[in-house]
């Protein structure tokens, strides 16, 4: 428990200490000042259309994975957690190799909000494949063959019988796409040029205040995305608590 | 049931499309610029000194940052599951909190505590001990985001593995030194195999975390990810890549593992 104090709660303590060093209007002051609130708007605006699109895209993934049959599955199936195992600068480089300026396919999203999002869609793709599949498999496939035989359309098996289901693992692997995507930097340090009130975002922002030696604005802004973590491992544990 | 056969394909297109845009035809780019000019280009670029130090510097934080972790991660995963104490549940929800926070937070979080105008680190500095900028900071910062994976992976195998054969094996006047050594530890073993590999890959790719507090001094304190920002800064798009490359493919030879791992695991 000293270890974990040491490394991880001392230190964190720490940056909430040094938010309020110069008391709370101080810290108030930085976190409402414009440049803040724009990049914290948009590390907030992107990770939640993040989270949405992943909870859409993610859930059909996850639904070809399981269900169907197709050469190579097994091979594209190891292959989805490859963002987790890629370094986040590696995931950058990667993605402006394709939508960069020098794009083979023509497409250059470089130094755009565009970008902000594509690099978290892909360092945050495994999260909710990788909650629902485990769902999916489990679940008994009689209730869905039921409904089809009194004459259920395929839609209204998903709505009625499929989605409920998988509705806990969907919203978890959601938040967690979420919590990450608030945090992200390495992905997006590279492709999104940081432009300040344009495609700057929060953890870029603290880090550009830590280089110019301003390490209490860093602070303040930390001690927001630090609130927002907590929250979302707060909720993640009551909905876990809620379906034991 | 012909519009089942054309959703369903329908279903796998759009799937295997959005694969394809986000994840594999990038990855698939990167090693093809790599290789554009041949192979000799991509091995001086990765053999150059700086490159050489990155990767030995990396190595030698992994080397330090994991085992460590293992071990704390093992101990850790016994004290939640097997011990009752206060506040577990409590530290039980702390433990993800690497995973959840920023890197660049985990960053300045050591800075203020071990810089040199830090809470420890001025006491550090007068003893001649400098942690930021310098492989001890590094090490610390890999430790804090790689904390979880041991624990969270071994805690479940903990769990299901009961405490019969331990009960067992102390009647029977097994020390608990040996209990652990002859019991515990081999039924966790694919569980902590599976968290070190976990480790080792995100020691090696950490990137956030690592270039707060590194100050990315080439030759010193450079790992290999802080190489390919630098590159990437210095329009060196070339050495970039095949940095980036050589990351890649550990990242891949990292998937590999964990999947030869895991069928084991089913098997047992």
């Amino acid at each position: 428990m000293i270890w974990l104090s040491l490394i991880v709660l001392v230190p964190l303590a720490a940056v909430v200490a040094k938010s309020t060093d110069g008391g709370l209007s101080a810290f108030w002051n930085v976190v409402t000042s414009p440049l803040a609130i724009s990049t914290l708007k948009l590390s907030i605006g992107a990770s939640l259309l993040v989270a949405l699109v992943n909870g859409i895209l993610g859930t059909l993934v996850a639904w070809v994975l399981v269900r169907d049959e197709f050469r190579g599955k097994r091979v594209i199936n190891s292959l989805i957690d490859l963002p987790f195992a890629l370094p986040t600068i590696v995931a950058g480089v990667v993605l402006l190799a394709l939508y960069g300026p020098n794009s083979p396919v023509g497409i250059n999203v470089a130094f755009t909000k565009a970008a902000v999002v594509v690099a978290l869609l892909f360092v945050t793709l495994p999260f909710v494949v990788r909650s629902v599949q485990p769902v999916l498999y489990e679940l008994d496939q009689e209730m869905e063959e039921a409904a089809a035989s009194l004459g259920a359309r395929p839609f209204h098996i998903f709505r009625r019988i499929i989605l409920p289901s998988l509705r806990a693992s969907i919203l978890s692997g959601a938040a967690l796409s979420f919590a990450r995507a608030v945090g992200e930097f390495g992905s997006i340090v590279i492709i999104s040029g940081n432009l300040p009130f344009k495609t700057q975002v929060a953890s870029v922002f603290v880090f550009e205040q830590i280089e110019s030696d301003n390490t209490g604005g860093a602070a303040a802004v930390s001690v927001v995305l630090l609130l927002i973590s907590l929250a979302i491992l707060f909720v993640l544990r009551l909905g876990a608590r809620r379906a034991d | 049931m012909r519009t089942d056969r054309v959703s369903r394909v329908s279903l796998r297109v759009v799937a295997l499309g959005y694969l394809a845009l986000l994840l594999f035809v990038p990855v698939g780019v990167v090693f093809w610029r790599t290789f554009e000019h041949g192979v000799a280009p991509v091995w001086d670029a990765i053999t150059t000194p700086a490159a050489q130090h990155a990767f030995q510097l990396t190595l030698e934080v992994t080397l330090i940052a994991v085992p460590l972790n293992a071990i704390f991660g093992v101990l850790i995963a016994m004290s939640l599951v097997r011990g009752t104490f206060r506040g577990k549940g409590l530290v039980d929800a702390l433990i993800d909190l690497p995973f959840a926070v920023s890197p660049v937070v985990i960053g300045l979080s050591l800075i203020l505590v071990y810089g040199t105008n830090g809470w420890i680190g001025s006491w550090l500095a007068d003893h001649g001990i400098q942690v930021i900028f310098n492989l001890p900071g590094l090490v610390l910062a890999t430790i804090f985001v790689s904390l979880p994976f041991v624990a969270r992976e071994v805690m479940p195998v903990l769990r299901e593995i009961g405490t019969d054969q331990e009960e067992a094996a102390s009647t029977l006047g097994a020390s608990g030194w040996q209990s652990f050594w002859r019991i515990t530890l081999p039924a966790i073993r694919i569980g902590l195999a599976y968290g070190i590999v976990l480790s080792v890959a995100r020691a090696i790719g950490e990137f956030g975390a690592v270039s707060v507090v590194s100050g990315n001094l080439a030759g010193k304190t450079q790992t290999l990810t802080l190489l390919v920002e630098q590159r990437f800064q210095n329009f060196d798009v070339a050495g970039a890549y095949a940095a980036s490359a050589l990351l890649a493919v550990i990242a891949l030879a990292t998937l590999v593992t964990l999947t030869l791992i895991k069928p084991r695991s089913d098997a047992a």
